[in-house]
């Protein structure tokens, strides 16, 4: 059979949920046998691939980077999910859309430190004004909301899309 | 002596009593209608709009927790439709402010975030607007966050009802109302405030809380408030 080309993708983010991911116990093996895992944290692909079946993208779209990888990702991936509630709704990195991301910057490394004070701008990618869930910038095909998503929640989702349905994850999953 | 009608709920017929609500006849018969503003033993403000239902020959959709029930009148409890726009509310009131569920301390605690999940809504399709507002932490053992407010006026209501003190009230207009306390002042100026907790306890997010709780600690207590309640003739 035909492996599911399958990539994570790991944006504004703290990685729990492909910590989740991973800690799906045995549930694992059968989805290891059955997808090839093209891109991700987990992986060294440098460059998104082309043609791809399945694509989890974990955190919020928060900067110039995030925004054309979700682009790209849309592109050339057949179902994207929305792993997490940072993808779906935001969460803790949305936590500083209420206020202007130059004066959180300029908080955090100008006013708050002692030494080296300055907006770090080199080798890192600008903020967007705010950080957003993933579907407010490109369609998203599934959400898998939790923070993280239960184990259980995400070898389920998992195993459905292998099976070639779409999971119905409706009052499975919850946000937070 | 109330005149005693017939109603029909879902195709069944039922007994109600004139002056009844939908909802307290629905509830009385064993129907489920979901609900997130309402409290037992308090007025009915239909805040929330999670408990509309389809009533025959009426083109809107109504509050159960409002309406009052009519003799021949034949309800719809649950409908695809009705699913849909009950999502729509919560959504809405997820779109609203800046609930974030896992830095709440009512996590996994929540009215709110139980009944996204109970209605199976997995993402929120409208912008969310992120408003900026504030944290009132003036009072020596609570907490009131606006950014968790869904306006559902459980605490105004408990207050002026129960408690008698109505030291809770909201201020402005549509998407600039606010819960304000004795007139617009920080909480530990408001002199009418009792300090007994109520709004705290009944509160369905974690907007008002306890302060000590990290988070998914807040459990509210709301046992007291349903003994009270129900003498008062609340159905609880």
């Amino acid at each position: 059979m035909k492996k599911v080309r399958l990539a994570t993708v790991w944006l504004d983010g703290c990685s729990g949920c492909h910590m989740s991911l991973l800690d799906i116990d045995e549930a694992i093996l059968a989805i290891a046998k059955r997808v090839d895992v093209v891109y991700g944290p987990l992986v060294d692909a440098q460059e998104f691939p082309k043609a791809v079946d399945v694509t989890l993208i974990e955190g919020a779209v928060s900067s110039q980077d995030d925004l054309e990888k979700v682009h790209t990702i849309r592109r050339w991936s057949k179902l994207v999910v929305a792993l997490g509630d940072c993808a779906v709704t935001g969460n803790v990195p949305s936590m500083r859309n209420s206020h202007p991301a130059r004066k959180m910057l300029e908080r955090i490394y100008v006013e708050g430190v002692q030494t080296n004070r300055g907006v770090p701008v080199d080798g890192v990618p600008a903020l967007l004004r705010q950080a957003v869930p993933v579907h407010e910038v490109i369609k998203v095909d599934l959400h898998i909301p939790g923070c993280p998503p239960a184990p259980a929640s995400i070898a389920y989702a998992l195993g459905e899309l292998l099976e070639g349905r779409m999971p119905d994850l409706a009052s499975k999953v919850k946000f937070g | 002596m109330p005149e005693n009608i017939s109603i029909r709920i879902d195709g069944e017929y039922v007994a109600a009593q004139e002056g009844q609500t939908i909802l307290e006849v629905a509830r009385a018969g064993g129907k489920y209608i979901p609900t997130l503003c309402w409290l037992a033993g308090t007025s009915s403000v239909g805040a929330c709009r999670l408990c509309i239902v389809e009533v025959s020959g009426v083109g809107r959709l109504l509050p159960a927790c409002t309406t009052p029930v009519q003799d021949g009148m034949s309800v719809t409890t649950t409908s695809e439709k009705l699913t849909q726009y009950r999502r729509i509310a919560i959504e809405f009131l997820f779109s609203e402010r800046n609930h974030v569920c896992a830095v709440c301390v009512s996590n996994n605690h929540c009215e709110l975030q139980a009944m996204a999940q109970k209605l199976g809504v997995t993402s929120v399709r409208y912008p969310y607007a992120y408003p900026k507002l504030g944290v009132d932490v003036s009072h020596p053992r609570y907490v009131l966050d606006h950014n968790r407010c869904i306006l559902c006026t459980r605490c105004v209501r408990v207050c002026t009802e129960v408690e008698g003190a109505h030291v809770w009230d909201v201020s402005g207009r549509g998407i600039r109302s606010m819960i304000v306390c004795d007139m617009n002042r920080p909480w530990a100026q408001a002199s009418s405030c009792t300090n007994c907790g109520k709004c705290v306890q009944v509160c369905p997010t974690g907007a008002l809380a306890e302060k000590g709780f990290a988070v998914d600690e807040m459990v509210k207590q709301d046992h007291n408030m349903t003994r009270l309640t129900a003498r008062r003739g609340g159905h609880s």
